[in-house]
Order: C-alpha cells, then sequence, then structure tokens
C-alpha cells in the first residue's frame, strides 16, 4: 500500500480533449501519487488511452494542466518528460538486438558507456532475459517481447510509467502471471505506475487505486474496495462487476439510509449527499441479495423464482419481477430458491448502496451488467 | 495414374488455366528476348553487317574499347548523381506523404502519380523548351536583366541529370513511400518517449528500418538512368552520353546487332549484381517484388 502521506507526482489539472468536433477528454482532474499503482479503467472509447498518451506527450490537451513533479509539461514534447511508456504493440526496435533495445534511452540520454551496460544487465536481470541480450525481437515470444518493452521503459528510471494496454497482447494465462509479475516489479522498484486497461479484473488485482472513466468522463476514484462497495454513481454501479439495480426517487432520508420508492413498493439503502425528491437508484450486489417465501418485516420485493445454476461453489438464481425485471441472486448451493414458486427479495440496508440517477431513461435499458 | 475425367475438371484445370497465361506472357516478352539477346551476343557479323551464327567472344573483348570504358564511367556518374538526388528529395517527401492525414494524402500522392502516367518523352521535351536558348527561364532571366544573351542550360550533363531525375523521381518515391508506409508510428512514438530528438529518430530508427524501400528506390532509379538514353539524347545532345545511348546506336546507325546485344547484357549484369549486393547485407528480397 501506498502510505496516505505520499506527495502527487502527476496533477492532471481540468484536461479537456477535442479531435474536431468530439469531445474525447472532459474537465479531467486526476492526482498519480508517488510510488502507487493508479488503473485508469475504461471501455474503448471512453478517453483513457488519450488521457495516457497526453501524460506521455504524444498528444497535447486542447485545454488543461499537466503537472509532472510539480512542472507544467503540457506543451513538451515527449522527449522533454521524465516519463516513459510501454506501448500495447510493444513498439521494439526490430532492427536492434535485445540489449540495444533497452539500452537506446540511455544512449540518447549520453549516460556513460559503462553505466549503460551495468544499468541495463541489472534490468535485463530482472525481468529474467539475460540469456537473451543478443537476440532480435522478432526471435522472442509475445511474453518475453512484453518483459522487454518494461526494462526498457523502466532502466531509464522515469518518474512515472505509462502502460497502455500493456497486457492486452498476451493470452489469459500469460497475462495472469505477467499481472503479479508487473505488481511485483512495481512494489520491487517503487516506481509510480500509471495502467490503462478495459480489463477491470486486471485493474483489480494490480492496483493501489482504479480510476473509473466513461465517454471521456473520469467518473470514481478510489481502492478497489471502494470502487465495488461504494459506487459514486449508477455507471460505476454497472460497470464493476455485476448488480441489481432497482430505479427510483428518495422518499426520505435519514441518517446514512435513504428510502427509495421504487415501481414494486419501497427499499432501502446507504447514501450520501442525496435528497429527498432526486432520481436515484439502489444497488443491490447478487451475493447480497437475501429472499424469503413469505413476505418480511420492513420491506421486500415480490418476484418468481426462474432459473437456478449450480456452478460449484454457489447457485446463481434469477428471480423476475411483475414488471419483467430480472434480479440475480449468487446463494450458498445448500439454500435454494423454490422451484418457479413466488419469492420475496429483500437486503440489509447497510448492503445496499443508493446512487444519484439522474438520466433513467438512457439507463433504463441496462438493468445489470453481465460480468462473470 | 490416370486421371479421371472429373479430377481433371476439378483441379488441373483450374489450375492450368491460371497458370498458364502467366507462364506464356513470361517466356513470350521475358524468357525468350532474353535468350535472343544471349544468343545474339554471340554471333558475328560479315563485312555487309549481316548477323552470321558465328561463335565468337569478339563482343565481349570490344567491350573494354577505351572510348566505351569512357562512356561506362560516364554513365555510372550520371545515374549515381541522379540516384542520390532522388533520394535526398524523395526521402523527405515519402516521409511527408505518409505521415499527412487523409485528403492531403492524396493531393501529394497525385503530384508524383500524374507526371508518372504522362509519356516521359513530351515531359523530357517539355524541360528542352523551358531550357533552351529562347526558352521560358532565359527569356524570364533577360526580362529582369539577371542575364544579358540566353545561358546554356542544356546540352550538358547537368541537364541530363536533371532529366533523369525528375524523370525517375517517382521510382524512387513509391518504394520509399511504401517501406515508410509499413513503420509503426508507435516506433517513433517510443524512440521520442525514450529521449530522441526528431533527427535522432529519423537516423536511428526511421530509416535503419526502410532501407530495404530506399535500396529498392535507388535500384528503380539507378539503373534505368543507365540506360534512358533519349534524356541523354535530347537534354545531353551528344555530350553525356549513357550505356544506353551506346546499346541504341549498335541496334541503329552502328548497325552492329552483336555487340549492342553484348552491351545489353553487361546492363542485365549490372542489375543482378546491385541486387546481389542488396541480398548479401541483408535486404528483404520481397520488397523489391522479387
Amino acid at each position: 500500500m501506498v502510505p496516505m502521506s505520499a506527495e502527487p507526482i502527476v496533477q492532471i489539472r481540468n484536461i479537456n480533449k477535442f479531435y474536431g468536433d468530439n469531445h474525447v477528454v472532459r474537465d479531467l482532474d486526476l492526482d498519480v501519487l508517488e510510488g502507487e499503482f493508479l488503473t485508469i479503467l475504461g471501455s474503448s472509447g471512453s478517453g483513457k488511452t488519450t488521457t495516457l498518451r497526453m501524460v506521455g506527450g504524444f498528444e497535447q490537451p486542447t485545454s488543461g494542466e499537466i503537472l509532472l513533479g510539480g512542472e507544467n509539461v503540457a506543451d513538451r514534447e515527449p522527449y522533454e518528460r521524465d516519463v516513459n511508456t510501454v506501448f500495447q504493440s510493444y513498439a521494439l526496435f526490430p532492427h536492434m538486438t535485445i540489449f540495444d533495445n533497452v539500452a537506446y534511452g540511455l544512449k540518447m540520454r549520453k549516460v556513460p558507456k559503462d553505466e549503460i551496460v551495468r544499468r541495463v544487465t541489472d534490468i535485463l536481470a530482472l525481468v529474467q532475459l539475460t540469456a537473451f541480450e543478443s537476440r532480435r525481437p522478432s526471435q522472442l515470444s509475445g511474453g518475453q517481447m512484453q518483459r522487454v518493452a518494461i526494462a526498457r521503459a523502466l532502466v531509464n528510471h522515469p518518474k512515472v510509467l505509462l502502460l497502455d494496454e500493456p497486457l492486452g497482447a498476451l493470452d489469459l494465462k500469460l497475462r495472469k502471471q505477467m499481472q503479479l509479475e508487473l505488481k511485483r516489479l512495481q512494489r520491487k522498484l517503487n516506481i509510480t505506475f500509471l495502467y490503462v486497461t478495459h480489463d477491470q479484473e486486471e485493474a483489480l488485482t494490480m492496483s493501489d487505486r482504479i480510476g473509473i472513466m466513461h465517454d471521456g468522463v473520469l467518473e470514481q476514484v478510489g481502492v478497489p474496495k471502494d470502487i465495488y462497495e461504494e459506487p459514486a454513481n449508477r455507471f460505476v454501479a454497472t460497470f464493476i462487476g455485476e448488480t441489481n439495480l432497482f430505479d427510483g426517487v428518495i422518499s426520505a432520508v435519514g441518517g446514512d439510509i435513504a428510502r427509495l420508492t421504487i415501481e414494486s413498493g419501497t427499499v432501502l439503502g446507504r447514501c450520501s449527499g442525496l435528497k429527498v425528491g432526486e432520481m436515484a437508484a439502489v444497488s443491490v450486489r447478487p451475493e447480497r441479495m437475501r429472499f424469503s417465501t413469505m413476505p418480511v418485516d420492513g420491506f421486500s420485493i415480490e418476484g418468481i423464482a426462474r432459473e437456478q445454476v449450480y456452478v460449484g461453489s454457489v447457485l446463481k438464481s434469477m428471480v423476475e419481477l411483475p414488471n419483467g425485471q430480472e434480479v440475480r441472486l449468487e446463494r450458498l448451493a445448500s439454500d435454494p430458491l423454490p422451484a418457479d414458486g413466488p419469492v420475496y427479495l429483500y437486503w440489509d440496508p447497510l448492503d445496499a448502496r443508493v446512487v444519484q440517477s439522474p438520466d433513467q431513461a438512457v439507463y433504463g435499458a441496462v438493468q445489470t451488467a453481465t460480468f462473470l | 495414374m490416370k486421371l479421371s475425367s472429373h479430377e481433371f475438371r476439378s483441379n488441373t484445370l483450374p489450375a492450368a488455366i491460371t497458370v498458364i497465361p502467366a507462364v506464356a506472357w513470361l517466356a513470350l516478352f521475358v524468357a525468350i528476348p532474353l535468350v535472343y539477346i544471349v544468343v545474339m551476343s554471340f554471333c558475328s557479323i560479315d563485312e555487309y553487317y549481316n548477323v552470321t551464327f558465328q561463335f565468337t567472344l569478339g563482343n565481349y573483348a570490344n567491350l573494354l574499347n577505351p572510348s566505351y570504358v569512357q562512356i561506362y564511367v560516364q554513365s555510372l556518374v550520371i545515374a549515381a548523381l541522379s540516384t542520390i538526388i532522388c533520394l535526398a528529395l524523395g526521402y523527405p517527401f515519402a516521409y511527408l506523404i505518409s505521415r499527412t492525414f487523409k485528403e492531403h494524402k492524396v493531393i501529394l500522392y497525385m503530384l508524383v502519380i500524374i507526371p508518372f502516367w504522362t509519356n516521359s518523352l513530351i515531359r523530357i521535351y517539355g524541360w528542352r523548351t523551358f531550357l533552351g536558348a529562347s526558352g521560358f527561364l532565359n527569356a524570364a532571366l533577360m526580362s529582369l536583366h539577371v542575364v544579358n544573351e540566353p545561358v546554356d542550360f542544356l546540352f550538358n550533363q547537368g541537364a541530363t541529370i536533371l532529366g533523369m531525375t525528375y524523370d525517375l523521381f517517382p521510382f524512387m518515391v513509391l518504394p520509399l513511400y511504401t517501406a515508410i508506409e509499413k513503420l509503426d508510428e508507435a516506433q517513433i512514438e517510443a524512440s521520442s518517449d525514450l529521449g530522441a530528438h526528431g533527427l535522432a529518430t529519423l537516423f536511428k530508427v526511421v530509416v535503419p528500418q526502410t532501407v530495404s524501400g530506399i535500396f529498392s528506390g535507388c535500384i528503380m532509379v539507378f539503373i534505368p538512368s543507365l540506360g534512358a538514353f533519349y534524356i541523354s539524347d535530347i537534354l545531353g545532345g551528344g555530350n553525356s552520353d549513357v550505356i544506353g545511348n551506346l546499346i541504341q546506336r549498335q541496334f541503329q546507325s552502328g548497325n552492329n546487332w552483336p555487340l549492342g546485344a553484348a552491351l545489353s547484357i553487361i546492363l542485365i549484369a549490372i542489375t543482378l549484381l546491385l541486387v546481389k549486393v542488396y541480398q548479401c547485407s541483408g535486404g528483404d528480397m520481397e520488397s523489391l517484388g522479387v
């Protein structure tokens, strides 16, 4: 973990980026703390790669500032910035040996020759590629090329390492292995990583903090647990993991518990900063959903149990509400739902999160994000 | 093994239909003329300059005639200078085309392609009109009082090199463009990311990865400029003969076809030699269209 006292090494201040009329990054503010592993997570077209490329210097922001170690670098060329990038395609130089690839940055910065040899040898040992130093990139496997790309960037001791979906081209098994290896490297060298991916499991596995990006907007930044359990809004709730959403209007707020009037009745959930009368949705994770065969004191929603799938450790069930909404439950296999019978769904208000849902019509179709 | 009619129709026939025209084309227009030239180069001529099928190495011995050797050297110098100028102008231009956005790319590309489609004899005569004693350039210079009498732009090696460079420029740009276009933009970004300025990136990353394009462009300019006799005729006026002029003369006024054939073989040999050098230096043969 990164100590709370860590200083921000990258400060992105109110960045906007337009491609013609296309507003790809909107009013983005983000601090990356020294030594942390921060992942920007988003689907394709969310603006996450553009944001990373602006930090690297490959794109200029239309407006805003990017401070690196306190200095505004928004207008500087990539070679004038103390950051290095690991490209998605690796971009290794095919006409050079592995050694020369890794030494390239040091040679360009006129580091003395014996120091180049020492640093390149050390970093190649660290990524376990010592035996490959005189080979060409085309003679390596995908995973090895990946490690060369990381070594080539890290050997320069950048203030921040930028990684643009670096594991995207690897197969699943290798990807999992590289995730752990990257995390290990990052801890060992104590270099700040700014990582971009669309793979939420990857983000949850590796990151100290995650920023969720959607349509050019950074929706929420937080530690993985907060992102999952305290989603800031409807998008984040559906984007990370699987959830059930019940749209409605806040009818009462008491402390940090709110009462929502939804189509099937009234329900409770935790809430912060929302007011009576606001459009909102309550998000309940499938594993937090409870059921009874009889109405429950407090609140419950009636539905019909439809499907149950046994997946080893748990049962995945589906309950259909009178309005057609499908609610997902995950339960222990020893506690099945009555087949095709009426059931009453409820939850502990502390297990549910009320999120702002200003534009329910847009999101209406998206009831649950299916992520398994 | 005997083929059933079905097997013939489904296997042999389609293969034959697709392959035969190509083979026939190659045989008719490449193999047969080449064999003809080779045979011719070993033939003799009688006192009336008729070709007789009597084996001789005399044509090849004649190639060492000092007046010919002088033209070889002159021709190689003209070709080399034309190639260097084409490369120096063509590389930045090809780079520019491959790195500009769509609409502008088409315009730049057309600037190369349209002259390429226009008859080269006409374009060379155009230069003669432009550079001549009463041509546009001299008229302009005199009316501006830069000079008092027409400058002799034509009928020297410089004019020939200008013509060669101009005529063969597309042959340099197109293979260069293809090679540069193939280069992943991320390579350039990676180089810059690692601290290299524009020029360092150009010479350490871009040029080394486009060597095949450079070489094929150079071959495509160098070889034709050894043979483009009409350019040295029209613009050089007999003062800057190339090997092509020698060959042309043997087949026309000289009426010594066997000697012309031997000269042609030398030209082919130079081409093959250059390609071999390229291959031995680790060049990628596919990018030459070989």
